[in-house]
This record gives C-alpha cells, structure tokens and sequence, in this order.
C-alpha cells in the first residue's frame, strides 16, 4: 500500500538530522502562523501564488534561489568543519554515509536549486521589460515551470527527513547509481527532483526564446537588443538544446533502477561510459548556462555606472555567442581519464580552450567600458570589479585543466573544486548577487541599503580567497574530491584555513540578511520614486518602480541600441501619451500550483514505489491541465480609463520629484 | 537625473497594443510548439546514441537479426504513414472549415494509429514473453527504450487527438481549436519522420 | 574606495606565499616519476603563458576602476566612445595566439603522455595488473605468479606496465608522485604506462569517488632497486596466503581499510576471467541460434551486481 515507505524511513538515529528537521518545522510553522496572523492567505493567494506576472514570479523564483543558498551552504559549513576536525586519523563528527549525501546534496542544490532558479528569476523580472514586452510569450507555462522548479525543491528537501539522498556525489555516475550498488531510495530522490525540475527549466527556455523573438517592440532589431537579453538567449538556447539530453539520461537511469533494463549497468551488455557521456553533453552546456547570464549582469552594471555605452555591444553579443557553440563541443574533458585516447583527448583539449578566447574578448570589453568612463563605486560595481579579477584567475585554472597531460594529475582533485568554485562564485554568484541589488529598486521600489551590500561583497571575496586558495594548493598536494577525512598531517593546516574562509562568507550572508530586513525597514528613505534611481540605458529603467503590471502602457519605441539612454539623450523619454487603449491581460490560474503539486505527489510515490499513488497523481495532471486548456483562458482587457489612472499617478510622482530638484538649493546634475 | 522632458501629446497610433490577439496567439503558440518539438528531437537523438552504442551487447542473447521480422515491421509502418496521410486529410478539412469532415479524417487517423501501438505492443509482448525482454541485455534494454519512447508518444498522441476530437464536436473549429490541430499535426508528422528513422536505424539495419 | 584593491592582492599573495614557503610538498611540483615530471613541467609552462593575458588584466582592472573612478573628474570622459576595431583585433588576435601556442603545446603532449603509450626504455617492463574492489585495490603480477592487496613494490628505472580493471563500479588508479591517472572499468581493461626515477614509498589512492568505503582505498607503491625487489617477491612467494577462486570471491565482498595481503600464488588468468564476466560489456558474437544462449559458467547473472555477495 505505502510501496517501500515506513516509519524507518525517518533517520530517527541521526540527532543532527532530526534537529534540522525540527528547526525546519518550527521556521515553516512560524512562517505559516505569521501569514495566518496577519489574514494574508488571500492577498499570497491572488496576488502571487496563482499570478502568471513574470515579475511576480521571477520574484518567488530568486526567494527560493536565496533559500535554497541556505541550504547549500548549510551543507557547505558542516563539509569544511568536518574536513577540518577530521584529519590525521580522526573521524570528525559527520558519520561518513552522512557526509557523503551532505556533498552530494550540496552541489545539486547550489547549481540546480540556487544558481539556476537565480538566473532564471533575474531573466524573469528584466527580460520582458528590457524587450519593451508586456509579459513572456506563455504566461501559464511560466507559472507551470516555477512549480515545477518548487516540485524539485520539496523533494530535496524531503530526503532530509524521509528517506535519505543520493551518496554518489552530484553526477550520480552508475554502476554506483544503479540499484545494486545504491539500493536505497537517494538516487531516486535525485532523479526525480532533478527530472521535474528540468521540466520546467526547458519549457523556460521555450517561453523565453519565443518570448525573444516573437515579442520584441516595435523597431527593436534582435542585435539591438540589450547584452543582458542576448546572454540569456544564449543561454535558453543551451537550455533547449542540453535539457533534453539530461532528461534522456535521467530516463535511462530511471528504466535500469524501476524495469531491470541494462542501459547502464555492468553487466548484461550496459556500458556506463555513455552515461559518463549524455551527463556531461548536458553538463557542460549546464554551466554556460550559469555563467552567460551573470556575463549579461556585468555588462549592464558597468555601462549604466560608468555612464558609457557598453564598449563592443556587437563584439559581445558574438563572443557570447561563440561561447555558447564551443560549449557544445567541450564535454570530454570532464573525464580525459576515462582513457579515449589521445586524439579524442586532444581534440576535446583545444576546442575547451578556445572558449577562452571569446571569454577574454568579454573581460576586455568590460575593462574598455571602464576606460575613459566615470566609475561609481556601488555594490554592484564591487560584485563586477571582484569578478573581473576572482573569474580571471578561475578561467586561467580551466585552461589549464583543460589540457590532457595536466588534467591526468589533476582530474578529481581538489584543484578541480577550486576552480569550478572560483568560476562559479566568482562569476556566477557575484554575477547573481550584483544582478539582484541593481534590479532590486525596479523590482520593489526601493533601493538595497549599500553600506550593508558592500560589507557582504568584502566577506564573500575574502571568504572566498582564504577558503578556495589552500584547495589549490592542497590539489598539488594530491588530495583528491570527496573523502569525508584525511590522514595527511601536510594537509590538516589548509583544511582549517579553508574552513575560515568559509567561516567568513557565512558572515556574508548574514551581512546579505541584514541587508534585506535594513533596507525593508528604511524603504521609505531610499525609495526609486522614478523607476530610474541608476541613470540607466535599457527599457526596463523607463517604467516606474515597480512597474504596472501591465509594464507598458504604450509599446516604446525603440530603434537603437540602449532604447531608454537614447529617448532621454532625444528627450522623448516619459511622454504622456496623446490616448490609452484597452490593453490585453491574461488571468490569473491556480493550473500550475495544482500540477505542481500533484507532479510532487508523483515523483514522492514512484521515489517509494507507491505506484498505485504515482499512476493516480500523474493521471491526475493530465486531467486537470485537459481542464485548463479546455477552459480557453483568454484572458481579460483592462480599460483604458484604469491605464490612464495608474499611468496618471506616476506621472504626479514624476513631476513633484522635477520640481524638487529644480527648487532644490544645490542642483546637481549629473551628466547622462 | 538626466532631463526629464515631458513633451505632451504626440500620440503615437500604436495598433500593436493587440500584438496578443487571436491570430498572433496562435501563431507564437505553433512558433514555441516547433521549439519544443527540437527538444524532442534531441531527446531522440540521445537515445538513438545509447542505441548506436548497445546494440552489439546482446549479451549472449538474441540481435536485430534474430528477433525482428520486417513483413510485421511493414505493417506497422503503413499504419503510421496511411496515419499521417488521413491527418493532412483533416487539417485540409479545417482550413476549409469543414468540421465533420475534420473529425471522420481524425478518426480514420486515430485508427491507424491505434493499430500501430496495437502491432507494437504486441511485438513487445512477444518478446518478453520469449525471455527477450529488456531485462535480457544492453541492446535490448535499447531497443525497447527507443521503440518504447517513439510508443509512448504515440499514445500521447492519440490521447490528445481524442480530446481535441471532443473539443471540436463540441464547440467547432474555433481558433483555439485550430491552433491545437496544428500543432498536433507538427507533433504527428514528427513521430512519423522519428519512425522512419527507427525503422531505418533498428530494424532495417538490424535485419542485414 | 581605494581600499577595493588590497584583499585581493591578499589572495594572491597567500597563494603564491603558501606556494613557495613549502613547496617541497606539493607532490605534484615534484614528481618521482619521469611522466609525473613531464606532466608537471606542462602545468607550469601552460600557467606562464596564461599569466601573460591574466595579470595584465587584472592589473588594468584595479587600475582602470581606480583611476576612472567618478570623483577623478580630471580624467578623460568619452561616454559614447563604445567601439574600436583596432582594440577587437588586439583582444581577439592576442588571445588567440596564446591558445594556438598552448593548443600546439597540448597537441604534443597529450600524445607523448597517453597513458597507454608504452614508456621507451631498455629496460624490460613490468606487467602489474591491477583491480579495483570495494574498497580495496588488488595487485597481481602475472609474471611471478603473486598478487597482493594494497601494496605494490617494483625497481625503479622500470618501466611498469598496469592493466586494469574493476570488479565494482568505476574508479580511478592514481599515484600522484609518479604521474597521471586512468578510471578503472569493470568489463574493460584500460592500461597506464609510469616509472619511477627513484627510489621511494608513494602513496597511491582512488581518484574517483566509488561509495562507502571510497575514502579508505589507498595502497602504497615502493619503487626499490633490483635486489629489493627480488627480495620482495620471493617474501610474497612464502606467503601462507593463496589467492584461489573462492579466497578471491571472499575478497571481492565490500569491506573497508583492508590491510595489506600477501598470496604466493593466484589463479591463471584471473585478470582476464574478471573482465570476462561483464561479457555482456563486449560486442558480442552474434548468436544466430535462438535456443542456445551462452554458457555462464557458474557466473552471476542476476538483477545486481558482484558487489552483493553471490553466495
């Protein structure tokens, strides 16, 4: 009846576990409380839980990224503090079938659970507005990948308490995932979570790029279009072309552990190299997909701040491009080990370096942005500044593993961690991090508290360098990845030096925690009263903060590069238009939350082999989405009497905030 | 702040304020449906690999050559294909607005349809029932992973046909409706080319 | 504002500072084996030439940043200045002669240092061959007729010879002090061709993670002169232990932290047998007789893997 499932399957044994889960049942039962005290149920239920509003849901997506940092980074402390207690013998205090799901779980969370829903809640908020669009091309299929997204996250974070996760580090290799060497439900756990959620990030890459090129403004060309967008086309191009590969690969895993096949196995004919393989084939692209976003963050942060147009648009729309392609071509030297021979080996070599070379041509351009520019020194200028430099450094070790010959004393060790984490952190999450304090005054109405922001970005890069340095150092040590202790007493001194340096990024993001409750407790005295507190150049700066949910009123014009630089350069910016017209809108729908939901419901039964339950909730989703479609939503029209009022209001605002300044005794202004 | 300058009225006509009406609807819905129809292409792709790669590990058991018989396979096949003839038959129908003759060429489809999965699981039941199930080795475990997915689609397909048979004998060829058809047609039609290639790959290949 | 610049000169200084105040444990900077050398000289010539791009930018990023700081208004202001073909061709074409250097670098080498390219010497090689288990390594050596668990002990100036393998999941035979690794495969032999330059004791590990007992496979790898050798092997050949099939299959059960073993003898061809029973891995001879399915000699051919104990 309940498949494998019982009252076992709750690590009652684990004190560490057992009181993470309780701390995790008191916070969600406080947060429900609250919600319940304060009669918000209805407002989080029309306003944002069945909105289809890509801000609305770009906002849900990046609250979950920064919970899930949490979590990941939960599994990151107890990893350092047990490497660094546990040395020369000693056992630490993480029972070693515990650390090896805490590594594991740490790296699906970081890259699928934090960095992902992070890019793809940025692209969420700012897309649209940058292309002058009203909403994405499919705003029930939106909300659809946002729940699927949730459906990944509830199940990883139900391993925790029911069951266990996978112990086969974050790529699962078989044989070790197949079913006799992982007969636990972790792997299933992992597949799953990592299945649905994939789901959903391949119909964002649907949406978005039909969203791209279906629903730009009026007279904006694609190659006008701003660096912030091309990047994110990038990368939902990968993402449609590599999901498909990993939902295969996940599939196949699936039939070997469920139906007995023998795609992967030992024995009976599997060949586990090809799984080795199809991973990496979406592995690969995977990362690019993680960094060319936060590539499109740093462009629009440099130029808005230097008060330059970004040097080389062109060239950096066709680098990133390059990067994109070449990154279909790499995926071998993740494992130049696993013995193809020395012309495949160098093959995958060179075309791994030669990303670097469009790479290069980025940073350059980014430093010509610089030259000759007028810098102001905010936190999303520290997080870009600290990229540069932390990415550099990342990007050269890349290179250097990407030659064969190195690679072979270097493949799992911890060089290799060091590097993936410094270009990671240093571009992705720095990219990520800086993306969400320059969009967040477009996003709420009022500006992040600076001083705060600086004092996280100071911990998280000196965090960063004493917590990742000594890994390189202890990769040419030979150490190798994934041991839950070390008996080398040459070691034990790097290991406690990288636990500080995590110890000071935890202090980061405390610092990034009481930057939020500050900057909400101050909104009042750092408002963005005119929805352009950077002097920025794109589309979405032309709105107010937040935008109306209907984002435009009018459709801009938009004719060069940098379309709201170019209108204020004109001075055709914030004209009241001469008449409003209806504008179509679609509805709210609750579709996605309850197809969400019943798709957990699934992927929890088939982890526990409750097939009874997997069949009924799936047959379920089909039978409600039918009732979706069939419905016809065809949205709504808002009056254009109700455009012109909230329309009107901005103005208002607009205009007393004119006449402030020009009443104001000491009228600075600053050059466009 | 750079100059706001607030120039009154020059209004501008814009008449792409209904850039979302119905027609436009649709044709961003097909446009994204071939999107998503490339994802399914390379999802084929990667298990037409894992084929490629497992289908000399027979494992000591049977290969293409022992277990596939090419009459069956032919029959199969006429089915999809006569499939997907009817099914232009019918998108002929709707873009002349012709509901029932829309709805008896989706049903001729649908049983064409119907026929190849019916052939199909008999062959796989077969199988299995010789102990060539794909349990036995790597290459069957591809085999059926392969013919069983392109299947499975199938089925979906034939699924959402009857539903938007329903739909339409109900409330006619409305747009919505004739958006559906289109993109059920891509999605026909795609099976149809996947087959060609799986009936080239495995069994053509597989038989010589 | 200018204080943005030293904690990440302190992050370069602490990696450089760690790098030369003990540089003579970094096991990979100094290799005792001639491939490790070969491999680390890359490592350091690759990184040289990457350098050439890396602090150069790195130095015009702090001072760009610092010297077009917005307070500078004595500084040159070009807001519109966004192209400049004479830039792009310098920051497309100077990349890429570096990577055409490098790629031709990586070209050469990745061939000279495949690991199934034999080692030129005069010296008669060494044939070990080597399983992985959960989670313990296995030795054999074919010539002598003599395996071990965990240790290996050969002369130095030898070129060895490993064939592996594994009777588990996939792992990865390294000794760091002697140069590069190669994944160990059930079902396929894979080959690593290293020597040592000179005597000594070296660690060797697993490098790619294999389950529970994952962190405790290592063995150690004695390089001796020949006499020493000899010796070594004629200790083994008095060893009580004999490494038949049932010892074998004793063995193969997981287990963790296994002490050295010493087996004066071992099964013919055991090596070859236990890549043979993943035959299924092998393009197999095509059976055109339906009825007759290989024999399995005695071999496992349930749902899961050796790793559970078939007994």
């Amino acid at each position: 009846m309940f498949g494998k499932l019982s009252l076992d399957a709750i690590p009652f044994h684990e004190p560490i576990v057992m009181i993470t889960i309780a701390m995790i049942a008191i916070g969600g039962a406080a947060v429900l409380g609250l919600i319940t005290y304060f009669k918000k149920w209805t407002y989080l239920w029309t306003e944002w839980l069945t909105s289809v509003d890509h801000k609305k849901i770009g906002v849900m997506y990046i609250i979950i990224a920064m919970v899930m940092l949490l979590r990941g980074f939960a599994d990151a402390i107890m990893m350092r503090s047990q490497l660094a207690l546990a040395t020369e013998g000693s056992p630490g205090y993480l029972p070693p079938e515990h650390y090896d799901q805490i590594f594991t779980a740490h790296g699906v969370i970081m890259i699928i659970f934090m960095a992902m829903p992070f890019f793809t809640g940025l692209m969420n908020i700012v897309l649209p507005l940058q292309i002058g669009a009203r909403d994405v091309a499919f705003p029930f299929l939106n909300s659809l990948s946002l729940y699927l997204l949730i459906s990944g996250v509830v199940l990883v974070n139900v391993s925790l308490g029911v069951g266990e996760f996978a112990r086969t580090g974050w790529v699962a290799y078989p044989p070790l995932s197949e079913l006799g060497y992982s007969p636990g439900v972790g792997v299933d756990y992992y597949i799953w979570a990592l299945q649905l959620s994939g789901l959903g990030t391949t119909l964002t890459g649907v949406n978005f790029l039909v969203t791209v090129l279906k629903m730009r403004t009026p007279g904006m060309k694609l190659m006008d279009m701003p660096i912030f967008t091309w990047t994110c086309t990038w990368a939902n191009v990968l993402i449609v072309a590599s999901f498909p590969i990993l939902t295969g690969t996940l599939a196949f895993l699936t039939l070997d552990r469920y139906l007995d096949f023998h795609i992967f196995t030992n024995e009976l004919g599997g060949n586990p190299m090809m799984y080795v393989n199809l991973f990496w084939a979406w592995g690969h692209p995977e990362v690019y997909i993680l960094i060319l976003p936060a590539f499109g963050v740093f462009s629009e942060v440099i130029s808005t701040f230097t008060g330059k147009r970004l040097f080389g648009h062109h060239s950096m729309i066709y680098a990133s491009g390059a990067i994109s392609v070449l990154g279909f071509m790499v995926w071998l030297h993740h494992f130049f080990t696993m013995g193809s021979g020395a012309s495949v080996n160098a093959f995958f070599g060179l075309a791994t370096m030669l990303i670097s070379i469009p790479t290069g041509v980025k940073l350059f351009n980014w430093l010509f942005t610089i030259y000759q520019g007028r810098l102001r020194f905010t936190a999303p200028v520290c997080w870009t500044l600290g990229f540069m430099i932390t990415f550099s450094i990342g990007g050269m070790t890349g290179v250097l593993l990407a030659i064969p010959g190195a690679d072979f004393v270097l493949h799992n060790s911890l060089f290799v961690i060091a590097h993936f984490h410094n270009v990671i952190i240093g571009g992705a999450v720095f990219g990520y991090i800086a993306g969400f304090a320059f969009w967040f005054p477009k996003a709420f109405g009022f500006k992040l508290n600076e001083k705060w922001g600086k004092a996280a970005f100071w911990f998280w890069i000196s965090g960063f360098y004493v917590a990742f340095m000594p890994l390189y150092a202890l990769g040419f040590m030979g150490m190798t990845r994934r041991l839950n202790t070390t008996d080398n007493p040459d070691w034990t001194p790097y290991l406690h030096v990288a636990f500080w340096g995590a110890a000071l990024i935890l202090i980061g993001i405390a610092c990034q925690l009481i930057q939020i409750y500050v900057s909400i407790r101050d909104r009042e005295q750092n408002r963005d009263l005119t929805g352009d507190p950077w002097n920025g150049h794109t589309l979405e700066w032309s709105t107010s903060s937040p935008p109306p949910f209907y984002n435009f009123a009018e459709l801009p014009k938009a004719e060069e590069i940098d379309a709201f630089y170019a209108a204020k350069r004109d001075g055709e910016a914030y004209k009241v238009p001469a008449k409003y017209s209806d504008i179509h809108m679609p509805n709210n729908t609750a579709t996605g939350l309850v197809m969400g939901a019943l798709l957990t419901v699934f992927g929890f039964a088939m982890i526990w082999h409750i097939f009874w339950l997997a069949a009924a909730s799936l047959i379920g989703t089909i039978v409600y989405f039918v009732i979706h479609a069939s419905r016809d939503d065809q949205g709504y029209m808002v009056p254009a009497a109700e455009v012109a009022r909230i329309e009107g209001e901005q103005h208002k605002i607009l205009a007393s905030v004119r006449n402030a300044q020009a009443n104001s005794p000491v009228n600075k202004l600053e050059q466009a | 702040m750079s100059n706001l300058v607030f120039d009154g009225a020059k209004g501008h006509d814009h008449d792409h304020d209904h850039a979302h009406d119905h027609h436009d609807a649709g044709e961003m819905k097909i446009y994204g449906f071939w999107i998503y129809l490339m994802t399914d292409c390379i999802l084929f792709a990667s298990i037409f690999a894992i084929y490629a790669v497992l289908v000399n590990n027979v494992a000591g058991g049977p290969s293409g050559h022992d277990i596939f018989e090419l009459p069956y396979v032919l029959g199969e096949t006429a089915c999809l294909l006569l499939s997907s003839i009817t099914y232009g038959f019918a998108m002929l129908a709707m873009h002349k607005g012709n509901k029932s003759g829309v709805l008896g060429w989706l049903f001729v489809t649908f049983l064409f349809g119907l026929g190849f999965i019916g052939m199909e699981v008999n062959e796989f039941h077969l199988l299995i029932s010789e102990g060539y199930g794909p349990n036995r080795s790597g290459f069957l475990s591809a085999f059926f992973t392969l013919v069983g997915t392109h299947g499975l689609h199938v089925t979906s397909g034939l699924i959402w046909m009857a539903i938007l048979m329903y739909q339409v004998s109900k409330n006619g060829l409305t747009s919505t409706n004739q958006t559906r058809l289109s993109m059920l047609s891509l999605f026909w039609h795609f099976l149809d080319v996947v087959w060609i290639c799986v009936f080239t790959v495995v069994y053509l290949m597989g038989t010589i | 504002m200018s204080k943005k610049r030293y904690p990440r000169f302190f992050g370069f200084l602490a990696l450089f500072s760690m790098l030369l105040l003990s540089g003579c444990d970094y096991t990979l900077l100094d290799p005792k084996g001639h491939i490790g050398m070969q491999e680390r000289d890359l490592i350091i010539t690759a990184t040289l030439l990457m350098l050439l791009v890396v602090v150069p930018v790195i130095f015009m990023t702090i001072i760009f940043a610092w010297k077009y700081r917005a307070s500078n208004k004595s500084a040159t202001y070009t807001p519109d200045w966004a192209h400049s073909t004479k830039i792009e061709l310098v920051v497309w074409l100077v990349p890429l002669a570096i990577i055409i250097v490098l790629g031709y670098i990586t070209y050469k080498s990745t061939h000279a240092l495949d690991p199934y390219r034999p080692l030129e010497s005069d010296v008669k090689p060494l044939t070990i061959e080597v399983v992985a288990l959960d989670w313990k390594w296995l030795f054999i050596y074919p010539e002598q007729g003599i395996a071990t668990v965990n240790k290996i002990v050969f002369p130095a100036h030898t070129p060895i010879n490993f064939r592996i393998t594994s009777d588990s999941v996939m792992n990865s035979f390294f000794i760091p002090a002697l140069g590069g690794q190669i994944y160990a495969m059930a079902g396929m032999q894979t080959k690593l061709h290293l020597i040592a330059n000179e005597n000594g004791e070296f660690d060797g590990i697993s490098a790619n993670y294999s389950g529970a007992g994952f962190t405790g496979m290592k063995f150690k790898a004695t390089a001796t002169d020949q006499a020493g050798f000899d010796a070594w092997v004629a200790e083994v050949k008095n060893s009580p232990k004999q490494l038949a099939n049932d010892e074998y299959t004793a063995l193969a059960k997981p287990s963790e932290r296994n002490p050295v073993e010493l087996y004066s003898s071992v099964t013919p061809n055991l090596f070859q047998i236990i890549i043979d029973k993943y035959e299924g891995m092998k393009p197999g001879k095509i059976v055109h007789e339906k009825k007759e399915v290989a024999g399995m000699e005695g071999m496992d051919m349930g749902k899961n893997s050796a790793a559970q104990a078939e007994e």
